[in-house]
């Protein structure tokens, strides 16, 4: 066999080898998708939105678990975008490749990959034990840990992007270093720091244990912080559990409610990046 | 060209008698006797004395003795890495955002050692303005990128600030062609475009001085062109100092040429003088292509 033929074959089998490895991945994807919506879909009816979580074997909704998690997911990401931009933009304009700014780097790469657990019993002794009670504050702040490495790496990684010159140029005209960051470095970036905080909302919206130590749930409509709350992964977790036929129903309706919340947020995240990339 | 146009809400008087020849410009700057082995214009808009300047250790610019004739153009010729742009770099103390670069010795301007540390280095940035090698639009509209660097210094009312961007974008060479898009990204434009917008920019702050390191290195010759007809122009009422690779334009543009190798400054002279008759055989085999 001549050495072009062997060249043909090795590439033949590598391209079917790594088309066959995507569409297993692929097909495990779309398992998920495909049978959450025939059982979600069925699910979800107006009352979802209106009703509290039952009792089981009464009807009832979600409205109580959707507004626990949009203000719990809300608290986390307005305590933790601030710190994370922050941090970032320390990292990348000020601490540089400093011996501090380097350790603050792997901290916040470990963090990035802590167990969320553990973030939540964390907090649950930081904060639930404490004060004597689950609340939704805890929730947040459990959340907003998990938020802020996540929006620390991408405000960094977007600021490194943008090009040294530019920060001479602006600094060439007399610009102080603040200045230079705010009204040059961040325009320049911007996409991409809001790219960073979508996908953490994204990030956040799933998680389940960090909320199950904090926030835990709770069966009526609430809208105090300072109190135990709901939230769609909580009621997930109780829920499809749960040997009720009705609570297994909404806990498809509820994960099938994250799941589109999740790729919408993908989705405006990616065309977020692409606008950023044309413009 | 646009800069025939008259300035408006500028106070920085547009002459066209100074436009003078080389000829009798070259008369009015006296050469001074050779210091380390060069020759220079007795009294110049920035004087360097001295000046020596570190990356860390390794020691990019050796005894600098130099001086910028006021209201002419001064150009850097050298190979790669000779320390010309290190020199320009160290006029503006743009430098001063890298950890562990440092200069030594004096840079004078109108008797004030730029160096000094009791220079406000944004000050100092606002009379010294720097085009780069790349052009560098602000992500901002074009009107908003000429409005940046007078915000720092003025407080003009909008009529002003009008005013004060369309004299700018005039003497930039730019008006007639962005006239009707202010509002539009300064980084939609055209490469040669956004380099006459970023030197508009550097004039919209008044400087009296303008330092370009290589601002036609990444443009098509039509580009070029225009960007160093500005740069004539440039001189009636700035002093300017452009580094650049390529000798024809430093021929182009340039009344006084320096010649740098090795981070030293090996000759520098009227730019005539140097491409005809140069004093050191360094420079010649320079200018004539036989080392580089």
């Amino acid at each position: 066999m001549n050495l072009y033929a062997r060249r043909k074959l090795i590439n033949t089998f590598n391209m079917t080898a790594s088309v066959l490895t995507t569409l297993v991945g692929l097909a495990f994807l779309s398992w998920i998708l495909i049978v959450l919506i025939a059982k979600g879909v069925g699910a979800i009816n107006w009352t979802i939105f209106t009703e509290m979580t039952p009792p089981p074997g009464s009807a009832g909704g979600l409205a109580n678990a959707l507004i626990g998690s949009l203000m719990i997911t809300l608290a986390a990401v307005v305590i933790g975008t601030p710190i994370g931009i922050m941090a970032g933009t320390y990292l990348a304009e000020y601490g540089k490749q400093s011996m501090f700014a380097e350790t603050v780097r792997t901290i916040n790469d470990i963090l990035l990959s802590a167990p969320s657990i553990i973030i939540g019993v964390f907090v649950y002794t930081l904060m639930v034990a404490p004060m004597g009670h689950f609340s939704g504050w805890a929730g947040a702040v459990a959340l907003a840990i998990i938020v802020i490495p996540v929006v620390l790496r991408t405000t960094e990684n977007m600021l490194m992007l943008v090009p040294t010159q530019m920060r001479e140029a602006a600094a060439a005209l007399g610009a102080p270093q603040w200045m230079v960051i705010m009204s040059v470095v961040y325009k320049a970036a911007i996409a991409g720091m809001v790219t960073g905080v979508v996908l953490a909302i994204a990030r956040i919206t799933g998680e389940t244990a960090p909320l199950l130590f904090t926030a835990l749930n709770n069966q009526f409509w609430s809208t105090d912080m300072n109190g135990a709350m709901a939230n769609l992964p909580v009621v997930i977790f109780q829920f499809a559990m749960s040997p009720y036929d009705d609570w297994r129903e909404l806990a498809w309706a509820a994960a099938l409610l994250i799941t589109a919340l999740v790729l919408g947020m993908n989705i405006l995240a990616r065309s977020l990046l692409r606008g950023h990339k044309q413009g | 060209m646009s800069t025939m146009a008259a300035p408006q809400g500028g106070n920085v008087s547009f002459n066209m008698a100074s436009a003078v020849t080389k000829k009798s410009v070259g008369a009015e700057h006296v050469m001074t006797d050779k210091v380390n082995g060069v020759r220079h214009v007795a009294n110049g808009k920035l004087i360097l004395r001295d000046l020596n300047f570190y990356y860390g250790k390794f020691q990019g610019l050796h005894n600098i003795n130099v001086s910028f004739p006021e209201r002419q153009v001064t150009a850097m010729i050298g190979p790669s890495g000779c320390g010309k742009s290190t020199l320009l770099r160290t006029l503006n103390r743009i430098y001063d955002l890298y950890p562990g670069q440092r200069a030594e010795g004096e840079i004078l301007m109108d008797g004030q050692n730029l160096l000094d540390k009791s220079m406000d280095v944004n000050q100092l940035r606002a009379k010294i303005g720097m085009v780069f090698q790349k052009p560098t639009p602000f992500p901002m509209s074009i009107y908003d990128n000429i409005a940046f660097g007078v915000k720092l210094y003025e407080n003009l009312s909008k009529s002003d600030m009008n005013d004060r961007v369309e004299w700018a974008l005039r003497k930039g060479a730019i008006w007639d062609e962005v006239k009707d898009k202010l509002g539009q990204a300064g980084t939609a434009l055209s490469g040669g475009q956004q380099q006459r917008l970023c030197i508009a920019r550097s004039i919209a702050v008044k400087p009296e001085v303008i330092l370009f390191d290589e601002p036609t290195s990444a443009l098509d010759p039509i580009s070029t062109l225009k960007i160093e007809e500005l740069i004539h122009e440039l001189k009636t009422e700035f002093t300017v100092v452009i580094v650049t690779h390529n000798m024809q334009q430093a021929a182009r543009v340039s009344d006084y040429t320096a010649f740098m190798y090795l981070g030293k400054m090996v000759e520098y002279d009227h730019t005539n003088v140097i491409f005809t008759k140069p004093d050191k055989k360094e420079t010649e085999d320079y200018i004539t292509g036989r080392f580089g």
